[in-house]
């Protein structure tokens, strides 16, 4: 796991939770800076893919890891 | 790039129809649109400060039931009284259980992005409801104020 600056635990949130929180610990970010995100929904691996691909934040890492998913997105 | 726009209009005031404007207009904001929902009809009960919405069995071939009861459950049956109290109880802890946001939540998500709200006065109007019982920051208009923005909407939803 690379570095990162901030960590948002979203496990047990369903959608669009997820997706809202990270929106608004990134507006929190400067720019460069990486968000880690932390799920259980199985649905916010499409969704953190198109968050990042609509609202220009790279989503520089998306693994599974022990039943949870773990995301890096770094504010564009 | 020009931001985006959604516009959606709620016409439904049950537990499960409630979901979808909310949900919509939320998420297109944290991906950058600008949103406006027009509530008419039944959809104004999205509104109120107090939401007591209710989901009904009744009528509604597709919605899963407890223990199967949706395929084996005579249909004239969930008309009984208290059916309608018991589904949406089962259908509000079933949500909370699988992490589903809260209404109310999601509302207050939406108003935060500034997501506009807009009550169709004819319906206000029509069914005699009361302004307090609204929450704040809302606007109230006509359909006319609905073309405006939707005539220039990128996504338009009727729900």
């Amino acid at each position: 796991m690379a570095d990162f600056d901030q960590e948002l635990d979203a496990s047990g949130l369903n959608c669009p939770l997820p997706i809202l929180r990270a929106k608004k610990a990134l507006s929190g970010l400067e720019s460069g800076q990486v968000l880690h995100i932390i799920a259980t929904d199985p649905g916010s691996v499409k969704d953190f893919e198109a968050f990042a691909k609509q609202t220009g934040n790279e989503l520089t890492e998306s693994r599974e890891e022990g039943g949870k998913f773990h995301f890096l997105i770094k504010k564009a | 790039m020009e931001q985006k726009k959604l516009a959606i209009i709620a016409t439904k005031g049950s537990l499960d129809w409630a979901y979808p404007p909310f949900i919509l207009a939320s998420t297109a904001s944290a991906l950058g649109y600008e949103t406006e929902i027009f509530f008419t009809f039944y959809g104004l009960q999205l509104l109120k400060k107090d939401l007591s919405l209710e989901v009904t069995p009744l009528g509604n071939p597709g919605m899963p039931m407890p223990m199967g009861m949706d395929k084996w459950f005579p249909v004239a049956l969930t008309a009984l009284p208290g059916m309608q109290s018991m589904m949406t109880y089962m259908m509000k802890k079933k949500m909370a259980a699988k992490g589903v946001a809260g209404l109310e939540e999601l509302r207050e998500l939406c108003q935060e992005a500034e997501v506009r709200l807009i009550a169709c006065q004819m319906t206000v109007d029509l069914f005699d409801m009361k302004p307090a019982d609204f929450i704040d920051g809302i606007e109230y208009a006509g359909a006319a104020r609905f073309f405006e923005f939707a005539g220039e909407s990128d996504i338009c939803l009727y729900i």
